[in-house]
């Protein structure tokens, strides 16, 4: 009983980690291409959610709704970018912050205004609806494996982009020296267009496909947001591979934490007061390991050689 | 901020511009003292309450301009202070232990003690990294408080009564409690200003512009950012003291990563590194948000564009915006 537990929350880990990957991926990129403060980056995954809650609606197919939230998501993302970023690159980090947490109060209240307030609910298509029964008696529901595999593909697609194609050579190396590659003759204006839509559409994929596992509403970005934050920290700003080994970390010892810390606890303490710890050290438990990593490797774990 | 701008704070000391400022500030002090006067002739109680919250937030975003408009540290957990501040009133009052002073004292010491633990490891990191550290710290106080059952965890704690001074229920009286806030802020105001124009200040705003070479001249930047990291935080203690006393209720609500984020704004918005200028983004940032709900419930729609709008072409905030078109 108790291993099946365990496992079940290693794969809810696992599936929580791939989504804060697919929403760190843009952000170290946004931030370390552009040296850009993006705190709009967690309203770009709930537009995704959003957008994949009407266009499923409007097709009455999930898959053809999220087909057509992903392009949507670019273009709301290079909406944005042209509107207000593009202005904002090169300039002090605070003007980033004041303008990107504008965006934030606007957005949250245009899906109000839009939507309502109250939470909105995607049915899980019905093709990965139910559970499969992963080794005998340990049944997983299908819809969060494919959420899995899904981020899983993702990653291995960034890989090859970012390792083995030329658009993937000059984002490596506008993270390591953006002025030296503009200076080569590459148009950084565009590529930074190109990596900052990217990211956009990342983080509404994140947000449409857990559409149907959690409840889409306004707001539902803003943890999140920092959550990728510490991710990007620890994996190293500017490094996908640093996010995403940091990511899946991240997802495992929040949800791992949450579940068994009280347990763990209880080996050493009274029950009672192990619940009581347990449930105040769980939620603190990433940012405790976030400020170990800063302490010991002040640039992160797979920092972007310079 | 730009070249120009930062000769010009560099050179802050000169007769004039010391002045100007401090002329600002007293005009501002003038009308935050006449508030209760006038307020007779409108919804009294509602003005107050709002003015009182306006001068709480401008000492919190003035202690943070002292290290960030002045140290150039982006502190995004600048709010944990003010929630330990509130909190401390709220716990202690809770045990019956009502008096001004020791909550006072508390408040501070609380303040200090996280602000010199945590400030002794975040400055050892640089830039973006001391932002997501300060962070990091801000959501362990958060969550830490959130697991407080015994204070009312996520709900918050209601005060049943403000602090009393000397046994007395003084600040129920009148307008007693606006005048100590219309105080603590002066008294900050002055005691920032001192600071930021002694030798210590100096050696602050030379580690902002050039740590190597204040390293090279015998400086340690890093005991005075963080001693100007502690003195933030205790300040910023004594405006969540002050807001518990206000509001007579705590919530971890008071120290959301948005809260610290508001604080940010409200420096950048007043414009940084002045001091009065975070009194004038708090006052801006409050009022703006009180007026436009009154026009719409929406407010958000129009407060988020207008924020993007102040950072894409006001540079250097408010104050900024008037000191180029004065010029």
């Amino acid at each position: 009983m108790y291993t099946t537990l365990i496992l079940v929350q290693t794969l809810n880990g696992l599936q929580f980690g791939i989504i804060l990957f697919l929403i760190a991926a843009g952000l170290t990129l946004v931030f370390g291409v552009m040296d850009f403060i993006n705190l709009a980056h967690g309203v770009q995954y709930m537009i995704g959610a959003y957008f994949a809650f009407t266009f499923t609606q409007m097709t009455g197919s999930f898959t053809l709704g999220l087909l057509i939230a992903l392009p949507a998501a670019l273009l709301f993302g290079l909406l944005l970018e042209a509107l207000v970023f593009r202005h904002l690159y090169g300039r002090d980090h605070l003007d980033q912050v004041l303008a990107t947490f504008g965006i934030i109060l606007f957005l949250n209240q245009g899906v109000k205004v839009l939507w309502g307030s109250s939470p909105l609910f995607v049915p899980v298509p019905d093709l990965l609806q139910g559970s499969i029964e992963l080794i005998p008696g340990f049944f997983y529901p299908i819809y969060r494996l494919a959420i899995i595999a899904a981020g899983l593909g993702v990653a291995g697609l960034l890989y090859v982009l970012v390792n083995h194609t030329r658009a993937g050579m000059l984002v490596r190396a506008g993270a390591t020296n953006a002025p030296m590659v503009s200076a080569l003759g590459v148009d950084i204006r565009r590529l930074f267009m190109v990596v900052f839509g990217f990211g956009a559409m990342l983080a509404g994929f994140a947000g449409a496909m857990v559409a149907p596992i959690l409840s889409v509403e306004p707001g539902m970005g803003d943890n999140l947001l920092i959550l990728a934050f510490v991710v990007i920290v620890i994996g190293g700003i500017g490094s996908i591979r640093g996010a995403f080994l940091a990511a899946l970390l991240i997802g495992l010892v929040d949800t791992l934490g949450r579940g068994f810390s009280s347990d763990i606890l209880r080996l050493f303490l009274e029950p009672s007061a192990a619940s009581q710890t347990g449930r105040a050290l769980a939620p603190m438990l990433i940012y405790i390991l976030m400020a170990l990593v800063l302490f010991f490797r002040p640039s992160g774990l797979f920092p972007v050689k310079r | 901020m730009s070249d120009a701008a930062q000769t010009q704070d560099l050179a802050s000391t000169a007769r004039p511009l010391w002045m100007r400022s401090n002329a600002l500030a007293f005009a501002l002090f003038v009308a935050f003292a006449i508030v209760p006067a006038l307020a007779q002739f409108g919804t009294e109680g509602y003005i107050l309450s709002l003015v009182m919250r306006v001068m709480i937030f401008a000492i919190a975003a003035m202690s943070l301009d002292l290290i960030l408009g002045y140290g150039a540290l982006v502190s995004f957990g600048h709010a944990v202070f003010m929630g330990f501040g509130a909190y401390a009133a709220g716990i202690l009052m809770s045990h019956q232990v009502t008096d001004f002073f020791v909550q006072l004292a508390v408040a501070l010491g609380v303040s200090a003690l996280f602000a010199l633990v945590t400030g002794a490891i975040s400055l050892r990191t640089k830039g973006v990294y001391f932002i997501m550290i300060t962070l990091a710290f801000g959501q362990m106080a958060y969550f830490f408080m959130i697991s407080l059952a015994a204070y009312g965890g996520d709900d918050g704690l209601t005060l049943y009564s403000r602090s009393s001074i000397f046994g007395q229920d003084l600040l129920g009286r009148g307008h007693v409690l606006y005048y100590v806030i219309f105080a603590a802020m002066v008294g900050v105001y002055f005691l920032l200003r001192a600071i930021v124009s002694s030798r210590f200040g100096r050696v602050l705003r030379g580690a902002r512009e050039n740590p190597v070479r204040m390293e090279a001249i015998g400086f340690h930047p890093y005991r005075y950012q963080l001693a100007a990291y502690v003195i933030a935080g205790t300040i910023c203690g004594l405006s969540g003291f002050l807001l518990a006393n206000q509001t007579e209720f705590v919530a971890p609500a008071f120290m959301t990563w948005q809260r610290s984020g508001e604080l940010i704004v409200m420096v950048v918005l007043g414009g940084m590194g002045t001091l009065h200028g975070a009194i004038i983004g708090a006052a801006a940032f409050i009022l703006l948000e009180e007026g436009l709900y009154r026009i719409t419930e929406d407010w958000k729609l129009i407060f988020g564009p207008m924020l993007v709008l102040v950072a894409l072409f006001a540079r250097g905030g408010i104050l900024g915006f008037f000191r180029r078109s004065g010029q």
